[in-house]
This record gives C-alpha cells, structure tokens and sequence, in this order.
C-alpha cells in the first residue's frame, strides 16, 4: 500500500527519480545566457512546519500539513483553538518535563536565479545601462527556530527568532494569546507580531524560490511611471512599507465555531509593518512611520461537498493609512514614529478553497487602491504631481496541489495583477502588469511524528510589464530551486 | 516447459492475476453505516495513514512510534494511556451491551468527540464522510467484524425527575456497588483499589476523576453517563451493571454522580447544595486557595 511510509525500495528510486527529472531540466537552463554575477538574495519566505508539535501529541506531521508547512483543516482548528488539542491535557504540566518545544529549519539548497534587464553600470557611468544577471550555485536558507505551544491551558504562545543566511537574526513571531475567553471558542486574544489570520497563508506557502516564495498579490505596490533612458530614472516601486503577507505588530481578536467551519478574524496593527521600534524600512530606504493604525478584517466559512471534501470560501480586507514624511528629523534622518501626512490605501480580496479528493485548488480575487500621494509616492506636505491619481488594480491566484499521498505533492500557481488605473494617465495602460507561474513538487521520504525532511524541486517566472528601470521594457526574473527542506 | 510456452502462458498468467488482485481487494473492503452516509474502508485507508497511525501504528494494534509501554526506557510513555487496539476489537465507548461490537454511530460519535484526559483529540473537523470512511477501515483490523454483528444499542429510558430523594438513593447504590473502591469516597479517582487497576493490554489504568473532569470518555450528558455504566467500559476494569442495577436506580446513580463533579455547575449540584448534608459536602470537596486548576494534573 502506498500510504505506507517506510518502503526503502520505492522512496529510493523515487528520490532517484526526482534528481534525475530535475537534473535534465535544469542542465540546460544553468548554462543558458549565463554570465557571472554577483548573488541575487535569496528571500525564501520564513515557513513554519512544527515537529515540536508532532512530539508533543504523538501525531505524524501529515495529521495536520496535508503537505508541511501547508496545513490540512485539521491543522487549521488546532491552530486556531491556541495550539490546543481541547482533551484536558494541553497544559505543560501533562508533559515530560524534558520535552522542550522547540523546532530547528533550515534549508540547503542548489538554486539559479535570473533577471533580464537589471540595471547595472555602464559606459555611461553609474546604473546607466541595462544587463542580463544570471547566477547560480549552492546556497542555504536561514534558520528558524520555532517555539511555541502552551503556557497553561487556554493561554498560548510563540516566539520565533529567525535568521537569514548571515545569521543575523531578527524576531519573526513573538505573541501571546488568550484562548476561548469566557469560555467561548468566539474570543481569543492574541497580542505581539504574528502572521495575519489569511486564509491562503503566506508563512505556510509550499513554494520557495525568490520568485514564489511570496504571494505577489500580497506585496503588489503599483509602479509610479516607466523608467526614462534619458535621465536613468529608478522606478518607485514600493512606496511604503506593507505587505499582507508580512507578520505585523498589534492586536487580534478571532474566533471560529467549534469544527472550524466558520471563522472571523479581526486585527489593530502598526503601521510599520512588523518592524520593531516604530522603525520601518524599505530594503534598504528608511520609510516614515507614524501613529498611525492598519485594520485587517477575515471571515469565512466552510461547507462540505458530499465525497468531495470541505470547501471554504472567504474574504478579506486591509484598510489603513500609512505617513508621507517625517515630522521632525536628526541630522537629516527621519525620528523613528515621527511619520506623519497619513494617506489611505485599502486591499480586499475573496477567497475559495475548493478539495476535490486528491487535488485541492485555492482561487483568490485581490482588489487595491491607494491614495494618489502613496501612488505616486509625494509627501503630503508638498503639491501632488500633475496629473496624479490614486491607482487601482485587480488580481488573481489561481494554485493547485495535487496530493498523491501524504508523501508527494504537485504544486502549480499562476498569479496576476492587472492595473485598472494607472498612477497618470500618460502611462501604458498595463504599465507595471505582472504575470507570476510557478511549478514544482516536494517529496516527502518519511512521515514522522519526530522530524521533518522534503526533498523540493521548484521552477517559478515572473515578467512584469514595461518595468525594466531604463528601456522602460518587460522585466523578467526567473527562479530554480532543488533542495533539502528540513525540520527537527 | 519450452520457452515457446512459457511465452503462451504469460499473457494468461497476466490476465488471471489481473482479475485476482482485485477480487483479493475487495474481498478486504468494509463498509460502514452511519445514518444516510456510507462509508468505504478503501477511502478511509489513505485517511488512517494520514491522521491515525502514529498513535494506532500501521496494523491497528495500538503501538504507533509514540507508544512505549510502561517499563520501557521512558518510566511514562508520550501517550500514558494507549491508544486503542483495533485488532483486538474491544471499544470502550458502546451504546451496546458488554462483549458487544458498537454500532458504527458508536464509533463516528467517539471519532468526533475525541477522549478527552487522552492524547485522542476530536476529529470533527473532518467531513462527516471521512468519518465514515475511517470508520470502514477501522473495522478491516479485527476479524471480529467479519464474523459478528454490531451489538443492538440498550435502551435508556426518560430521566425521571431529580429529587432529593434521587440524589441520595444515588449516594446509597454509590456504596453498595462498591463505586468507591475505584473512583474514592469522594468520587476523585483513589480508591483503595485505584493503584492496582490495569486495562486489557496490562496497562495502568486510572479510574475517573469527578472532582476535576469536566466531560466523560464517552460523551458529557446524563444519557451517556447512564449508558456508561449500564454497558462497561469493554477493555477496561469498568464493567456493565446492567444485571445488577435496574433503570430507576441506575438514574439515582446518575444525579448522585453529578454532585461529585463540584466544579461543573449541574442541576443535580445546586439541588443537592441546598440540602444541609450536601451543602457540607460540597464545600469540603471543593480545593480552596488552588490556582485555576488548569494544570493541575489528576
């Protein structure tokens, strides 16, 4: 039976299977236009799979990832009642007292990362001329290590210091949480930096190259206007700091009915995007912060469908006001919290999560809109541009998983974004459109209630329309990745 | 034989093996029944080996990798009550006689409630026909659902109305059945007798603790505390009075056991609280100046 785990035999060939299917693909690509190059990052987005967890309740991971780190609904209503089982023995009393809940993940990897027209030097001077970057090499994500479970019982916790791959560490998650206050599933309270209640979760994506490792939807800021060759203009991409599927700073109260079909969640946050400090930064651009507060609204409800599984549908909703400029600065640097000229952006989105057996399918709509100083990224203390407007755009997902065991799962995304209205009107119409697909698998060779180990071959392109910095041409970035993904 | 007809009858061999394996496959399918679902243990095998064989292990024995049975290297295993052993086909939670099968409704409640005090969480996150399908599969471990039938579900009568009177005759069969020699005088699980308990798999067994246990093994209302009692607890050192104890009675037994469990708020408590006698026990086995209790282990 192939469910059964511990068939040497057939998880040797099927690694075997896997080097060699990816080894074919990938040879041709590593030598294609490649040049030397200094390493593009790697921002894997930061995953979170808990063996801690597994060990603690005696279960294998497959009872709550339907493929670690994405979760099954199972894993879903453990989540969401606080890491809690709900049968009396979820405080840490019931423990050994040796067990310590703790997961280390790190990732190594081989992986190829490409861009078409990057700006570079030229013969002009500096960043004045337009390259093709492709490296490729051996390389390694940075370590997390995951803490969490049960402080007493109905009062949960998780802290996550996380590393990039210098080792420079930063917290990821650090909260705590009341659970079923008043002794309501309805209420519970959570307060720190954690992951936003979404749905289709960002921290639990299946993909991770520099390209998919992120929703594309989730970061989308619209471009300001097509680059100009005549004064080498750098594109304003990101305009303030946000990112829905970043961990923010703040406050949530969510509830959700006893089986977890229905679910609500609703969340005061920062406006600085999860950074300590009231600080923010924008790669390596400080951004202003202020007072002010970001809004994040979630329901859904799930119903099941004869054989076929349950199937969820729901919607989302971020509303918030981020500063232009900073109120006072020292020495020309901006106070930190000092942000102010508060201007409005708002996302919202619909949501379907549809299991038909093996294959399940996430569709989501996406909606944004920003102030036209956001969009066209003017402080609010100075005269918006002429002609400048507040940008709207529309997206979709559309991922499919199809899980041929706990063991195996096909992965398959396509993302776009599509502008409706362009920060002036003198932009092309599908100026800064992007299409993002992405495509792999990851193989489990065991299922353990100890550790976790996914072999992960991935492929991912993004093109992004007109957005090259100075031909004002398409911008195309691709990724590949094969590696060990593992958790103890 | 030449190689001429080896290579005749290989197609043949192909053919009669093709038509075997499946005839062998069905011969393992098992159905169950719950209301207008219909479960099909083909279905549920994937399931088990996604969510159940850890704790039950591959062949439903009971021993998944997080079992290890007292006196092994760790004196208390992760799971200090072993999860059920399929294949011997012994439940606990019935509405059927004792040495009874329970039906498959028996079986999709448990799954759905969980056991609460074990490592058994509620499974009712899943869709009601993964339960049944679980369930189907669940019976493919013991021959006993090849060879008999499930047990009729007994009969529990309406409650009749809680008096005083009930409370106390309860308090009255609560020693003369000798209850307390398991679960305490004050129904906390230490009896003179609670340190010797085993199960069937010669496992330490701990009886139940009123005094702190806010729902029962097989469900939480006073229905399913008559049944418990009236069916056993199969597997365990629990049996059936349903010989012994008639239906009126077995009702007292349940009101009185309900003014064991003085941190949940029952009807049966208030009344008996109103009384002298049970005001003075209540308050002397109520724990004072204790934490939430939350942790408190049993």
């Amino acid at each position: 039976m192939c469910e059964r785990i511990p068939q040497s035999v057939k998880s040797g060939i099927w690694q075997l299977a896997s080097f060699l299917a990816f080894a074919l693909f990938f040879v041709g690509l590593i030598f294609e236009g490649s040049r030397p190059a200094s390493a593009l990052p790697l921002t894997k987005a930061d995953i979170r799979p808990l063996p801690a967890f597994a060990r603690k309740y005696g279960m294998p991971c497959s009872a709550c990832h339907l493929g670690w780190p994405m979760l099954s609904p199972f894993g879903q209503a453990f989540k969401d009642n606080g890491y809690q089982m709900g049968n009396d023995r979820d405080a840490p009393i019931f423990q050994q007292p040796a067990y310590w809940p703790v997961t280390f993940r790190i990732t190594p990897i081989w992986h190829r990362e490409s861009q078409d027209r990057t700006q570079v030097d030229g013969p002009g001077g500096p960043l004045t001329a337009e390259g093709q970057v492709t490296t490729h090499g051996f390389d390694w994500s940075g370590l997390d290590f995951h803490t969490a479970g049960t402080l007493a019982k109905n009062i949960s916790f998780y802290v996550l210091p996380s590393s990039d791959n210098t080792g420079a560490f930063h917290f990821e998650s650090v909260w705590a949480r009341l659970d079923n206050l008043f002794g309501s599933t309805w209420f519970n309270l959570k307060m720190g930096k954690f992951e936003l209640d979404n749905l289709l979760s960002e921290k639990r994506i299946l993909t991770l190259t520099n390209v998919a490792g992120t929703y594309a939807n989730y970061h989308f800021q619209p471009l300001v206007s097509p680059g100009n060759p005549a004064n080498g203009a750098i594109l304003a991409t990101e305009n303030y700091t946000f990112g829905i599927g970043d961990n923010q700073v703040g406050v949530e109260v969510m509830g959700h009915s006893k089986d977890d079909r229905t679910r609500y969640s609703v969340a005061l946050l920062n406006s600085n995007d999860g950074q300590p400090s009231f600080t923010s930064t924008n790669g390596s651009e400080v951004t202003p912060t202020g007072r002010g507060y970001n809004g994040f609204f979630t329901a859904s409800q799930a119903f099941q469908v004869g054989s076929l599984g349950l199937q969820r549908v729901g919607a989302f909703a971020m509303i918030g006001q981020a500063p232009t400029y900073f109120q006072f600065t020292q020495g020309g640097v901006g106070v930190p919290g000092s942000g102010i000229g508060n201007k409005s952006f708002y996302r919202d989105g619909l949501i379907g999560q549809w299991y038909i057996k093996k294959v399940d399918v996430t569709t989501m709509f996406f909606h944004g809109w920003d102030n036209a100083f956001l969009g066209s990224a003017t402080p609010a203390n100075t005269p918006l541009p002429a002609g400048a407007r507040a940008p709207t755009w529309n997206g979709g997902l559309f991922e499919t998983h199809y899980t041929l065991n706990p063991q195996l799962v096909l992965i398959n995304r396509y993302e776009l974004i599509r502008m409706s209205r362009q920060v002036f009107a003198t932009n092309p119409a599908n100026f800064g459109n992007k299409d993002v697909l992405t495509f792999g698998y990851r193989y489990y060779p065991f299922i353990s209630s100890r550790a976790g180990f996914a072999f992960h071959n991935e492929y991912a392109i993004e093109r992004q329309r007109d957005a090259a910095p100075i031909s004002g041409l398409d911008l195309t970035t691709s990724s590949l990745l094969i590696g060990f993904d593992f958790a103890f | 034989m030449n190689t001429h007809s080896a290579r005749t009858l290989r197609p043949l061999f192909v053919m009669v093996l093709t038509l075997l394996v499946p005839a062998l496959g069905a011969a393992q399918e098992m159905e169950s029944h719950i209301g207008k679902l219909t479960g099909h243990s083909g279905s549920g095998k994937q399931l088990y080996f996604r969510y159940c064989w850890g704790c039950h292990g591959f062949r439903g024995e009971g021993n998944g990798e997080n079992w290890l049975p007292t006196g092994s290297f760790a004196d208390e295993p992760y799971l200090n009550i072993q999860p059920r052993n399929f294949a011997a086909g012994t439940f606990k939670s019935r509405s059927t006689p004792t040495g009874t099968l329970p039906t498959d409704q028996d079986l999709y409640d448990a799954i759905g409630r969980g056991f609460v005090m074990s490592n058994m969480p509620s499974w009712i996150t899943l869709t009601d026909q993964n339960r049944a399908d679980l369930i189907a599969f669940i019976k493919t471990f013991s021959p006993r659902w090849k060879t008999e039938k499930s047990g009729d579900p007994i009969n529990v009568p309406p409650e009749p109305k809680l008096t005083v009177e009930s409370i106390k005759h309860g308090q009255e069969l609560f020693q003369k059945l000798e209850c307390w020699k398991c679960h305490g005088p004050e129904g906390r699980g230490d009896g003179p007798s609670a340190s010797t308990l085993t199960d069937s798999n010669d496992q330490p067994i701990r009886p139940y603790n009123f005094a702190v246990g806010s729902r029962f093994k097989c469900g939480v209302t006073n229905q399913d505390l008559y049944k418990i009692f009236m069916t056993g607890l199969d597997g365990t050192p629990m049996p059936s009075f349903a010989d012994v104890v008639k239906p009126d009675d077995a009702w007292d037994l349940v009101h009185f056991l309900r003014t064991l469990q003085v941190t949940r708020k029952s009807p049966e408590l208030t009344l008996w609280e109103t009384t002298e006698e049970g005001k003075k026990e209540i308050a002397s086995r109520k724990l004072s100046g204790t934490p939430t209790g939350s942790g408190i282990r049993q």
